[in-house]
C-alpha cells in the first residue's frame, strides 16, 4: 500500500480549477486547430456509438413489431413494465448473475495460478504462455460446438464417461455446469495474461525484503504481491464481469436457452432478431446497458479500478 | 461510409469535398457494377437442397435468355434462413426476388407487407392440382401468398422384426413398447422432444388428432380447448412410461434418424427422409424397415398430422415481379418438383405426382440411379393419405413467438401438469399473439 501511495503522490500534483492561465493569440488558435482535427475522430465515435444507443432508447419507448408495421405507437415506459414485471427475463437475469459471478471467481483463482506459473517459468517460458493462451485463440463457437459434441450421449467421450445414463446438456444443473467449464476453459487465459502484467509490476526487492523480514511465501503473496497488483487485478475482473455478463455464443450452442439456461444477451437476440418486436428487445438491451453501466460504475468508484493506461494507479 | 464521411467535411475546402464526392461517386458506381454486368438476374433465396442447382439451371434455361437464375443459399436451420431473409427484407433490400419460405412464414411475411399477393393467371397456375393442405399453408386471410414447392408429413417407422403389427393408436404404441422393454428389445420411442419447433410440430399432431385447436381459424385468439388439454396429457404419458431416451429432450430431426438406426428404438415418428438414409447405410436391412400412419389418438378417428415444407413467394421488395412469377411458377413445376424429389427426396405438393410411374428419365428403364416415384417412394401412398387428412400449424403472422412460447413451455415433457400448463400456455400465447409479452 505504502509503495503505491508514494508513487501516486509524486507523479500527481493536481491542476488547480481556479486560475485559469491566460492564452496567446497563437495558443488559441493552435488550441482551435487542435480541436478541428480532433472533430471528424469525434463525429464518427458519436456516430457509431452515440447514434445507436440513443436510437434503441427510442425504439425501447415504442409498441413496435416488424411483422405489424401498422401498429407502431409511442407506450412510454410500457415496454419496460412488461419486461421487469416477467418471469423470463428475471430467471434469464438471475442465471446471467450467477453464471457471471461463478464463473469470474473460478477464472480468477485458476488465472492467478496460471500467472504465477509463467511469471516463474524458467525454461520454455515463451512456449509455456503460448501453450496456455491457445484455449483464448479459438473462436468460442468452435469450442462451443466441440464441448457441445463432447457432453452429448453416443458422440461424446466426456458425456459417456462421466454420465453414461443421461444427456448431461438437457438438464438445469449440469448444463450450467457445463457452461461454466467452458466459459472458464475459454478466458482464464486472458485473466492469466492480465494477472501476469500485473504481476510484472511487484518489485523483485519488495519480495525478498519481505523474506529477509521472514515472510512466508503465502504472506508475501497476500501481504505484498496482492496489494500491489491491485490495479490490475480490479482492471481483469472489472473486463471479465463485463464480458460474462453478456455471455451468449456459449449458451446459443450449447443449450440454445433450454431449461431456464438462457442468458440475457440470448433472451433479447430472441425477442430482437427471432421475434422481431424491436420494441421490446430495445427495451432489454437499454436494461443490459444500464446493467454493465452500474457494474462498472461500482468497480471505478466502490473498488478504485482504474482505466488500464492511466497512471493513478489507485482510488480517485 | 464514403457518404459520411464527405458530409462530415461539407463546408471546408471545395477542391477537397469535391474530389471525395467524386471518389464516393466512383465507388457507388464500381459497387451497383457488381449486381449486374450481364443481364438480368433473378435471385433466389432458398434453404440448401442438394440438386435444387438444377432445377434453378433448368428455369434459366426455360426463360430463353432473358434472365439468369441465381440460387442463394440460406444457413441450414431454419431459424437462420428465416433471420437472413427477414434482416434483409425489413432493410428494404430490393435484390431478392424470390423467397424460399417454410410453411410457417407465409402469414408473417404476408402481414409485414413482404411477400406479394398471387393473383390471376399465376394465381391459377399456382394452385392447379396442389393438395389442399399445403395450399392452405400459403394462404392468408383468404389471399394467395406463395406457390407451394414441396410438403412434408411424419410417418411411425419401425422394424417388422420386433412389431410385425405395428400399433395404431397412442395407447398401443405406449404398451406395444413397454412389453419390448419387459423382454429386454429395443423399446424405445424416439420423436423431436428437444425445446425447438420440432416439439410444438409434435404436439400440434396432437392436438389436431384429438379433435382440439391451438389458436382460432383467423390465428387473433387463443383457444387451447379439451382437445389441446388431451394431448398435453399424452405428451406426459409417453415421455413418463419408462420408453424414452434420456437425451429425448435434446433430440431433433436428425438425432432420431440416429437413435433409430443404432437400433436402440421400435418406434420412431419422423419424416420420409429417414427412409433415404436407411436405404444407404443399412442397406440389407432395409427390408425390415416400414412405415405406416401416425398413430391416432383414438381406434375410430384417423391421426391428423403435421405438415412440413417449402412455399416459394415474391419478394415486394423485388424490381422484376413479372420475372420473379415466372421464376418460382417454374422451380415449382411438375417436371421440377417430381426431380425434387427423387432427387432431394422432398415430397411434392402437386397430387397427380403419387401416382406417377415415369422414372426420372422417361427414355431408359428404371433403376438405382433412375429412379420412379415407386422406386424412390414405396411410401407414397401412406404420405398422400396423411397429406389428404393433414393437419396445418397455426396460421398466425406471430407463429415465430407463438412456437417459441409453446417449446418453451412444452419441455420438457415429462414435467408437463396438464391443468397448469395449458393455463400458461392461454395466458403467454394470448400475450404473444399481441406481440406484448416477453419471450423466452
Amino acid at each position: 500500500m505504502t509503495v503505491q501511495e508514494t508513487a501516486g503522490s509524486a507523479t500527481e500534483s493536481k491542476p488547480g480549477k481556479k486560475a485559469k492561465p491566460v492564452l496567446s493569440e497563437g495558443k488559441k488558435a493552435e488550441r482551435r486547430l487542435g480541436l478541428w482535427l480532433c472533430a471528424p475522430a469525434a463525429f464518427v465515435m458519436i456516430a457509431v456509438t452515440g447514434y445507436p444507443i440513443v436510437y434503441s432508447i427510442w425504439l425501447s419507448l415504442q409498441r413496435y413489431d416488424l411483422r405489424f408495421p401498422a401498429q407502431q405507437e409511442f407506450v412510454g415506459l410500457d415496454n419496460y413494465v412488461s419486461v421487469l414485471t416477467n418471469g423470463y427475463w428475471w430467471t434469464a437475469f438471475g442465471t446471467t448473475m450467477g453464471l457471471t459471478v461463478v464463473s469470474v471467481v473460478i477464472e480468477f483463482v485458476l488465472g492467478m495460478i496460471l500467472a504465477l506459473i509463467m511469471h516463474r517459468t524458467l525454461v520454455g517460458r515463451g512456449l509455456v504462455r503460448t501453450v496456455a493462451l491457445i484455449p483464448y485463440g479459438i473462436v468460442t463457437v468452435v469450442a462451443a460446438f466441440s464441448w457441445y459434441y463432447a457432453w452429448t450421449p453416443d458422440t461424446g467421450y466426456l458425456a459417456n464417461l462421466f454420465f453414461p445414463d443421461s444427456a448431461p446438456l438437457t438438464e438445469y444443473g449440469s448444463s450450467l455446469a457445463i457452461i461454466v467449464l467452458a466459459e472458464v476453459w475459454k478466458t482464464t487465459p486472458f485473466m492469466a495474461l492480465l494477472l501476469m502484467a500485473g504481476l510484472a509490476l511487484v518489485p523483485e526487492d519488495l519480495l525478498k525484503a519481505a523474506a529477509m523480514d521472514g515472510a512466508t511465501a503465502w504472506q508475501r503473496f497476500t501481504k505484498v504481491m496482492l496489494p500491489v497488483m491491485k490495479p490490475a487485478i480490479l482492471v481483469a475482473l472489472l473486463f471479465r464481469t463485463l464480458d460474462a455478463f453478456r455471455i451468449f455464443d456459449n449458451i446459443f450452442v450449447l443449450t440454445n436457452g433450454a431449461q431456464d439456461t438462457s442468458s440475457v444477451s440470448m433472451q433479447t437476440y430472441n425477442n430482437l432478431v427471432k421475434g422481431l418486436n424491436l420494441g421490446i428487445g430495445s427495451t432489454m438491451a437499454v436494461l443490459i446497458f444500464i446493467t454493465v453501466a452500474i457494474i462498472a460504475f461500482l468497480f471505478i468508484k466502490v473498488f478504485g479500478t482504474a482505466a488500464p493506461g492511466s497512471d493513478n494507479g489507485g482510488k480517485r | 461510409m464514403g457518404k459520411r464521411m464527405s458530409a462530415s467535411r461539407r463546408g471546408r475546402s471545395p477542391g477537397r469535398t469535391g474530389s471525395l464526392l467524386g471518389a464516393t461517386a466512383l465507388t457507388v458506381g464500381l459497387l451497383a457494377g457488381c449486381g449486374s454486368d450481364a443481364g438480368l438476374k433473378i435471385n433466389v433465396y432458398y434453404a440448401p437442397e442438394d440438386n435444387f442447382q438444377s432445377v434453378v439451371d433448368d428455369c434459366t434455361k426455360a426463360s430463353g435468355g432473358r434472365y439468369e437464375v441465381v440460387y442463394n443459399k440460406l444457413p441450414r436451420p431454419a431459424d437462420g434462413q428465416r433471420e437472413q431473409m427477414v434482416r434483409r427484407l425489413a432493410a428494404g433490400d430490393d435484390s431478392l426476388d424470390v423467397l424460399g419460405l417454410d410453411v410457417t412464414w407465409v402469414s408473417e411475411f404476408a402481414e409485414a407487407g413482404w411477400a406479394d399477393e398471387w393473383t390471376g393467371e399465376a394465381k391459377a397456375e399456382a394452385t392447379a392440382g396442389v393438395l389442399p393442405g399445403p395450399l392452405e399453408t400459403a394462404t392468408w386471410n383468404g389471399k394467395l401468398y406463395a406457390a407451394t414447392k414441396n410438403t412434408n408429413v411424419q410417418l411411425l417407422w419401425y422394424d417388422d422384426r420386433l412389431t410385425p403389427n405395428p400399433p395404431k393408436t397412442w395407447d398401443e404404441m405406449i404398451q406395444q413398447a413397454q412389453a419390448l422393454k419387459a423382454q429386454g428389445k429395443p423399446a424405445n420411442v424416439v420423436f423431436t422432444g428437444a425445446q425447438y419447433e420440432g416439439l410444438v410440430v409434435i404436439y400440434n399432431t396432437l392436438v389436431e388428432s384429438a379433435g382440439g385447436k391451438i389458436l382460432s381459424d383467423d390465428g387473433k385468439s387463443v383457444v387451447m380447448d379439451a382437445g389441446a388439454i388431451k394431448a398435453l396429457e399424452m405428451l406426459k404419458k409417453v415421455t413418463t412410461a419408462g420408453i424414452t431416451d434420456p437425451s429425448l429432450t435434446n433430440s431433433k430431426e436428425d438425432e432420431v434418424r440416429q437413435a433409430f438406426q443404432r437400433g436402440n428404438a421400435a418406434f420412431e415418428l419422423n419424416w420420409p427422409f429417414v427412409y433415404a438414409s436407411y436405404a444407404k447405410e443399412k442397406k440389407d436391412e432395409l427390408k425390415h424397415f416400414k412405415w405406416t400412419t401416425y398413430p391416432r389418438f383414438e381406434a375410430g378417428k384417423p391421426a391428423k398430422t403435421t405438415i412440413g415444407g417449402y412455399n416459394l413467394a415474391v419478394s415486394s421488395t423485388s424490381k422484376h415481379k413479372a420475372e420473379a412469377y415466372e421464376v418460382a411458377l417454374c422451380l415449382r413445376n411438375e417436371k421440377n418438383q417430381k426431380f425434387s424429389a427423387l432427387k432431394d427426396g422432398v415430397p411434392p405438393t402437386l397430387e397427380s405426382l403419387y401416382t406417377d410411374t415415369v422414372p426420372l428419365d422417361a427414355t431408359a428403364g428404371v433403376s438405382d440411379d433412375n429412379p420412379s416415384m415407386d422406386t424412390k417412394y414405396p411410401m407414397r401412398e401412406t404420405i398422400l393419405d396423411a397429406l389428404k387428412d393433414a393437419a396445418v400449424r397455426p396460421l398466425t403472422p406471430a407463429y415465430q413467438n407463438a412456437s417459441t412460447v409453446l417449446s418453451k413451455i412444452l419441455s420438457p415433457p415429462s414435467e408437463i401438469d396438464p391443468q397448469k400448463t395449458a393455463e400458461k400456455l392461454k395466458e403467454q400465447l394470448a400475450d404473444a399473439l399481441q406481440s406484448k409479452g416477453v419471450i423466452p
